[in-house]
């Protein structure tokens, strides 16, 4: 480890600031294309840069045929990085690996959590409540469903909230994850409140933790519709599933 | 072409023959009931095309097909116990309508009226809507023929496995290029990925579209372009370039129909994805399934299963045998459907996680397992994605051992594996060095399976053994089980999900046939092919 907080790459040699990049332009391969890419690699700051590898893609077998060209660039980058000025961005909330989920769940509550989900209003859009509990998952992650410590049910679309109520009574749910897609006129707005309200005003303190979530929220607005948290566009059911520990999980090991 | 793998021939019978017992009742259950997606397809086939004008708003997702129109009017006139095609010819027979898309206009203004026809009118309507559909069925056949001519005229991939490849813009503009340089580049088959959640959408949007997510709506007109496009490129190349959709979701039988009508070559048919992954109800799937492969079974398309699937949610070595299971399953309901050996791309993955110590050898006996199974099946050997970590470089090497296996084992379709897998969709430059690899495997070792022969009673040998003999005693369990297969899906069986018969999606849309229900592509699919 170099002593200090200023530091470059290290390819074999403290210092060296070696670095490697792979990269496609547009243009046949060739000395221009070369060219090309030792002048992308100075402007990227690698200072001397060598191009160690080119070869062209589009089925023309290296010919001009090729309308792009594939580089692999080694080179010296001049740049320092600081490491006093490296800030790191906390979450409210560590992002859990589903085996870690299952673990909390297992060993600090010692029951399955209860998940119930839905779309409610007129919105017939399962997709985003989908891509959160289905076990096909989204952008790579699993649903919900694949979580073997939670018990999940997926309610559809056009749940009425008094329906969504008595659903959650009924199976004792620890969270409530309704989705709203489409939506006009601040449907979506009107829908979460009146969704608190019910909850509210049926089971008080005892509610589930209500969680909704959709392209059109605002993810600062959980406190203004009187739910416990609101998910925007590209959410992953990892992130809802780590959201859930650190709020109905208890904190630290079991006596 | 087949390794050598001997495998115990009584206990691949007994296999076979769980199988079949397993499976008899969905196929009774598949027989008893038609479905909304059913009843559609039986429209698509007479030529009725096109959306409802006045239910837009809202873009490719919002419009209802005339085909939805006209079967839910249908049903909440007469019910659909009967099928759509007596009361709907009977209506064209009786001149209320000068042609089928006439009347769904008069059902979208609201006066259309249906009613079940009885005796002499029964016969008249039956008549006309076995001409109507036979048509759609021709145009199947024509295709097939077509498909058979060009293969002749262009040639087949030089080599197996044949290597497939997916575009997914979401445009069908942008996919078109760049399905035709992936096949300049080498790919033999060009899979375009659907838009995220069509599986859950109980109709098939319209048009050409461009603004899927995360993939491409399946369209017709999509299709046509598609196809169109790497003819052109087919010929360009000397190589027959097929094209793979997804008939699976809701809208099962539909998509196949469509498939059929623009000449797509593959189509994903999985007997029991859906259920697992996507949470349909096990009724729908089981009846969307038999009809969409008949429609497969005629068309002279390959279908490719999806037990690949398995393998990302359980351990790929514990439960090997739950694709062996799910196989044999996917093999008989494909049989009784009419699908023959060389349709069967049925699906297995290289997923076992490699810090295993062994794990290379495991995955060859999976391999050899499914293709000692299976020896005239084209068998879908898809690559590691779970073990994907974002390290490109593992990452790559992963894919080569991927290749490796596939070359060694005799695998008919060799879906090629991204070193990007799980950080960014495809960059063109991680296309070209997945073929790159995928052709150095090949070109290096493509042969190497004259010469690979495990040998009997060792590891290769034995683990294969094992699997087969776990899958046998979980066939047994099925098998034995009351309620049989739905109710061992209803138990979690496959997968991790419990899926209960009277759960999931599409329940509404199943209905059990009266006596006398008429299906005119059913009839007509049980025959032979006129000139086959």
């Amino acid at each position: 480890m170099p002593e200090g907080t200023v530091i470059r790459p290290y390819g074999d040699t403290t210092g060296d600031g070696m670095v490697q990049v792979s990269f496609t332009l547009p243009v046949p391969p060739g000395p221009q294309a070369d060219g090309a890419a030792l002048q992308l690699a100075r402007k990227m700051g690698l200072e001397p840069a060598m191009v160690v590898h080119s070869h062209g893609i589009g089925g023309g077998g290296g010919t001009a045929g090729d309308g792009y060209t594939f580089f692999v660039v080694y080179g010296s980058v001049r740049h320092l990085v600081d490491l006093d000025a490296v800030a790191v961005e906390e979450r409210a909330y560590p992002l859990l690996s589903p085996s870690e989920v299952n673990l909390a769940i297992r060993s600090r509550l010692g029951r399955k959590l209860v998940v119930l989900g839905a779309c409610i209003g007129t919105d017939a859009h399962t997709v985003g409540i989908d891509a959160i509990l289905n076990l096909k998952g989204f952008a790579g992650e699993k649903g919900l469903e694949y979580y073997r410590e939670m018990s999940v049910a997926n309610l559809g679309a056009q749940v009425s909230v008094p329906e969504l109520v008595a659903r959650a009574r009924t199976a004792r749910a620890d969270a409530v994850l309704v989705s709203q897609v489409v939506t006009q006129k601040d449907a979506h707005l009107r829908n979460t409140r009146e969704l608190a309200a019910a909850f509210r005003e049926a089971m008080g303190e005892r509610r589930p933790l209500l969680v909704v979530g959709g392209p059109r929220f605002d993810p600062g607005a959980a406190g203004e519709l009187g739910v416990d948290r609101v998910f925007g566009r590209g959410t992953t059911p990892g992130e809802v599933a780590s959201y859930l520990v650190h709020a109905l999980v208890p904190e630290g090991l079991p006596a | 072409m087949t390794p050598r793998l001997e495998l115990d021939p009584l206990l691949v019978a007994r296999a076979r023959e769980l199988a079949a017992r397993a499976a008899e009742p969905v196929v009774e259950l598949a027989r008893r009931h038609t479905t909304v997606s059913v009843e559609r397809a039986v429209l698509r086939l007479a030529g009725l095309t096109g959306t409802d004008p006045l239910t837009g708003g809202g873009g490719t997702e919002n419009t209802v097909p005339w085909v939805n129109r006209v079967v839910d009017a249908v049903r909440e006139q007469v019910g659909l116990e009967h099928g759509v095609a007596l009361p709907v010819w009977h209506a064209l027979a009786s001149g209320t309508a000068p042609s089928l898309q006439a009347l769904a206009e008069q059902v979208g203004a609201g006066t259309a009226r249906f009613t079940l026809p009885e005796g002499a009118d029964a016969d008249r309507a039956r008549a006309a809507a076995r001409t109507a559909v036979a048509r759609g069925i021709a145009r199947i056949d024509a295709n097939r023929r077509r498909r058979e001519e060009l293969v002749a005229t262009h040639g087949d991939p030089p080599r197996r496995p044949w290597i497939y490849l997916i575009v997914a813009t979401g445009d069908i503009h942008e996919d078109i290029p760049q399905a035709q340089a992936a096949a300049r580049a080498g790919a033999d088959v060009i899979a375009v990925i659907r838009s995220t959640g069509q599986s859950l959408l109980d109709f098939v949007p319209e048009g050409a579209t461009r603004t899927g997510y995360a993939g491409t709506y399946a369209t017709q007109e999509n299709f046509r372009l598609m196809r169109a496009a790497l003819d052109e490129t087919s010929a360009e190349l000397g190589r027959y370039v097929r094209l793979t959709n997804y008939a699976s979701g809701l809208c099962m039988p539909e998509i196949a129909v469509l498939a059929g009508l623009e000449r797509l070559d593959m189509m994903l048919n999985d007997a029991m994805y859906g259920i697992l992954f996507r949470d349909i109800n096990p009724q729908r799937t089981f009846v969307d399934q038999r009809f969409s492969r008949m429609v497969h079974a005629r068309a002279g398309i390959i279908i490719n299963t999806g037990e690949d699937n398995y393998l990302t949610t359980a351990d790929a070595v514990d439960e090997a045998h739950t694709v062996t299971v799910s196989q044999l399953l996917n093999e008989r309901f494909a049989h009784e459907a009419g699908l023959a050996d060389w349709q069967l791309g049925l699906g297995h993955a290289f997923e076992i996680d490699p810090d295993r110590r062994e794990s290379f050898r495991l995955e060859l006996a999976h391999a050899m397992l499914a293709r000692a199974l299976f020896p005239d099946a084209p068998l879908k050997w898809m690559p590691p994605t779970k073990h994907m970590t974002g390290d490109v470089f593992r990452g790559y090497l992963l894919d080569g051992f991927f290749n490796l296996a596939g070359a060694l084992t005799g695998q008919g379709i060799l879906l090629v594996g991204m070193m990007t897998e799980a950080v960014v969709t495809p960059w063109l430059s991680d296309r070209d060095l997945a073929l790159r690899n995928v052709r150095y495997v090949l070109d290096a070792a493509g042969g190497l399976v004259e010469d690979f022969a495990p040998p009997t009673g060792g590891f290769i040998d034995r683990r294969a053994h094992t699997v087969l003999t776990e899958a046998v005693q979980l066939l047994e369990k099925i098998a034995a089980h009351e309620g049989g297969l739905l109710q061992a899906i209803a138990d979690g069986t496959f997968g991790i999900t419990r899926r209960p018969p009277d759960g999931g999606k599409g329940l509404d849309g199943v209905v059990r046939l009266a006596a006398g229900a008429w299906n005119p592509a059913l009839a007509l699919l049980d025959r032979e092919p006129a000139d086959a």
